[in-house]
């Protein structure tokens, strides 16, 4: 698939999910990682494109919450820091 | 006619094949709650179908051994029963969009319909029927809502014809499928919904934690305690007690069948700890001391587990757990553990990688007892004072510790991230936590009863055959020379193999004093698993990677053991 960027929102700011505050949205851009990391994050939900809400950052590096539709899902950090969305308007 | 129930984790499935076969099978609020699967059977019409219970997968691309369980299985379905979670449906139907792929008649249940009216759900149901080419039936699997009506429509069940799609394009296919047969209007944030945000956030999430923590163990001992005092020992000392002295005068007080059955008479008396007799310890153990704390800590469990707190434990946790090569789901087969290391074992099935499963699973036997073991450790260790226990406690927790830190460095393997959905808390239905407290309790009786029997009946005839004296002699450096016991404990520990609570149990009858037992137990509960736990590890780990482990738990047992009998 290589890397698909939803050119759409390229203007706003990206970061990567580890980074969001709680309660801030964003848009899926990008997965900085292989297939595999790409193919997990889609089985439940977190796709390019999707609109995701940051529910909660663990401190010391733990997972990061977010909300996709209407579930959250846990990242684990590593992988988090894998996930880049450009940030919505606030 | 074979029927699987497939779908993704946590949709409900279990209770959903507990409604349709009336099997009761454990249904919980977290992923991964069924590893393996269960067959029950259902009547349709005139012929008897037979429906299996399968583990629930996000795609066909399976990541853990319990998603290859379900890739299995799909290959002698003649029918699917697709539960769809209808509260996150656009995740849900790739994998439908997956099955329909394989050509086998397809039929979708609508489950947990009930939870999309107060989220502000609508989903067409009519439409999507059609545009999948399926039938699709709104469920609710915990009350019963539209399963007659589900089972009703399995004759219409039809593979319709569809292309083979590559990923991005099933996707594609899923999202205009949602965006044509669903709508979403806002909703408010309920209170569940705010307390579920807090359980999981860094400092409101420890503070939960701590308080869900201590009030379990308060609520466990509470209750089992409780059980104890107030109805089984006024029912053992009161009525069992005078049977059974009844049953020793007919036996004129001694002889080999009455050591069997009635055991010792301490003062003339029945002592339900240290008689040692089938009919009077050998029910005593099981019933009266541990069947207390089995029922109190299921309880306690099975309402955490159905409300869905368990995966937040777990991303609380992930940050520890990666210290031992772990991810935070590894907490919720240790939980399980708890209660007994049987299930806590296999529930090691979700976890991604070999090391991840080897490490869990050594941990666990090495530093997670079982709510039997521990309810002879509250008992007996108990009449010494609670300091004693709470160090018991400690230590193991810092064995686990310690353990969990060298063998992350030992062992060689990959260890993924953790990547967990995190459920919405729920009230538990009653039914669904009643008829789950039942299953544990009778499979606690049925594992319970006739090892300790037999066990007792083994210590006698070892006994009675002097062959415990021979062991003794061999034994009696390591027993009393680095661990501090009396030779003589070494029955315990060889009863151990069989039952820790037993096990326990054998060592009040030693009279050690304080420090002893606490060694014992820690021993003990380290030590050697129970020959139900090894059975589980063998098969779960292999014969080779079992035997890793339990040098690893032998080792560990004897120097934690020899450590505390010099320093304390």
């Amino acid at each position: 698939m290589g890397r698909v960027v939803n050119l759409a929102v390229t203007q706003n700011k990206q970061i990567t999910i580890n980074h969001m505050k709680a309660g801030q949205k964003g848009t899926v851009v990008e997965f900085l990682g292989g297939k595999g990391l790409a193919r997990r994050l889609q089985s439940l939900g977190i796709r390019i494109g999707k609109k995701i809400t940051n529910v909660s950052s663990m401190f010391m590096r733990g997972p990061v919450t977010v909300k996709v539709d209407g579930t959250q899902v846990a990242i684990g950090f590593g992988m988090a820091q894998k996930i880049l969305v450009s940030l919505e308007d606030e | 006619m074979k029927l699987l129930l497939m779908g993704n984790p946590n949709v409900g499935k279990s209770a959903f094949f507990s409604r349709v076969t009336g099997i009761n099978v454990i249904a919980s609020n977290y992923p991964g709650t069924t590893v393996g699967f269960t067959r029950g059977f259902l009547k349709l019409g005139q012929q008897q179908a037979e429906v299996i219970d399968v583990p629930g997968t996000y795609t066909l691309d399976p990541t853990n051994k319990a998603e290859e369980v379900a890739n299995e299985m799909l290959k002698d379905g003649d029918v699917i029963i697709n539960v769809v979670d209808a509260t996150n449906l656009e995740r849900n139907l790739y994998l439908t969009l997956e099955l329909l792929e394989k050509n086998t008649p397809l039929i979708v249940a609508l489950n947990m319909w009930d939870d999309t009216k107060h989220r502000g759900i609508t989903i067409d149901t009519k439409q999507l029927e059609q545009l999948l080419g399926v039938p699709v039936v709104p469920t609710v699997a915990a009350t019963g809502e539209g399963i007659k009506k589900l089972i009703s429509q399995i004759p219409r069940a039809t593979s319709p014809p569809i292309p083979d799609r590559s990923q991005d394009e099933r996707w594609a296919a899923v999202g205009k499928i949602a965006q044509q047969v669903q709508t979403i209007s806002h909703h408010h944030h309920t209170c569940l919904e705010h307390l579920a945000d807090a359980s999981i956030k860094s400092v409101s999430g420890i503070f939960i934690a701590a308080i869900v923590i201590s009030l379990s163990f308060f609520l466990v001992r509470l209750i089992g305690e409780g059980l104890i005092g107030y109805l089984f020992e006024p029912l053992f000392d009161g009525i069992w007690s005078p049977i059974m002295m009844k049953l020793s005068a007919l036996l004129n007080n001694e002889g080999f069948i009455h050591e069997i059955l009635i055991g010792k008479l301490v003062e003339g008396k029945i002592d339900f700890l240290q008689s040692f007799g089938i009919l009077t310890t050998g029910i005593f153990i099981p019933i009266g001391a541990v069947f207390p704390y089995i029922f109190s800590f299921y309880l306690v469990l099975g309402f955490l587990e159905d409300v869905g707190y368990l995966p937040r434990f777990a991303v609380l946790l992930d940050n520890l757990m990666h210290r031992f090569g772990l991810h935070g789901y590894a907490i919720i087969p240790m939980f399980l553990g708890l209660g007994c290391n049987v299930p806590g074992i296999i529930a090691t099935r979700v976890l991604e990688s070999r090391k991840e499963r080897f490490i869990t699973a050594t941990l666990m036997s090495i530093g997670v007892p079982c709510a039997a073991l521990q309810a002879m450790i509250l008992g007996l260790v108990g009449n010494f004072g609670g300091q004693y226990v709470f160090l018991v406690y400690v230590t193991l927790f810092i064995v686990w510790i310690i353990s969990g830190v060298i063998l992350n460095f030992t062992v060689s393997g990959f260890s993924p991230e953790l990547l967990l959905e995190i459920p919405p808390y729920r009230l538990p239905p009653v039914r669904l936590m009643v008829s789950k407290i039942w299953m544990r309790i009778l499979s606690f009786l049925k594992e319970a009863i006739p090892v300790v029997f037999i066990g007792i009946f083994v210590i006698n005839i070892l006994y009675t055959l002097k062959l415990f004296d021979y062991i003794t002699t061999l034994t009696a450096p390591v027993v009393s020379g680095l661990l501090g016991l009396p030779e003589e404990a070494i029955g315990a520990i060889v009863i151990g193999f069989l039952r820790k609570d037993m096990a326990v149990g054998m060592l009040g009858t030693l009279a050690l004093n304080a420090k002893q037992m606490v060694v014992g137990c820690v021993v003990l509960a380290m030590f050697f698993p129970c020959i139900a736990s090894f059975t589980i590890l063998v098969k779960e780990l292999g014969f080779r990677d079992m035997l890793k482990a339990t040098g690893i738990m032998i080792g560990a047992s004897l120097a934690v053991g020899s450590l505390l009998n010099l320093f304390l």
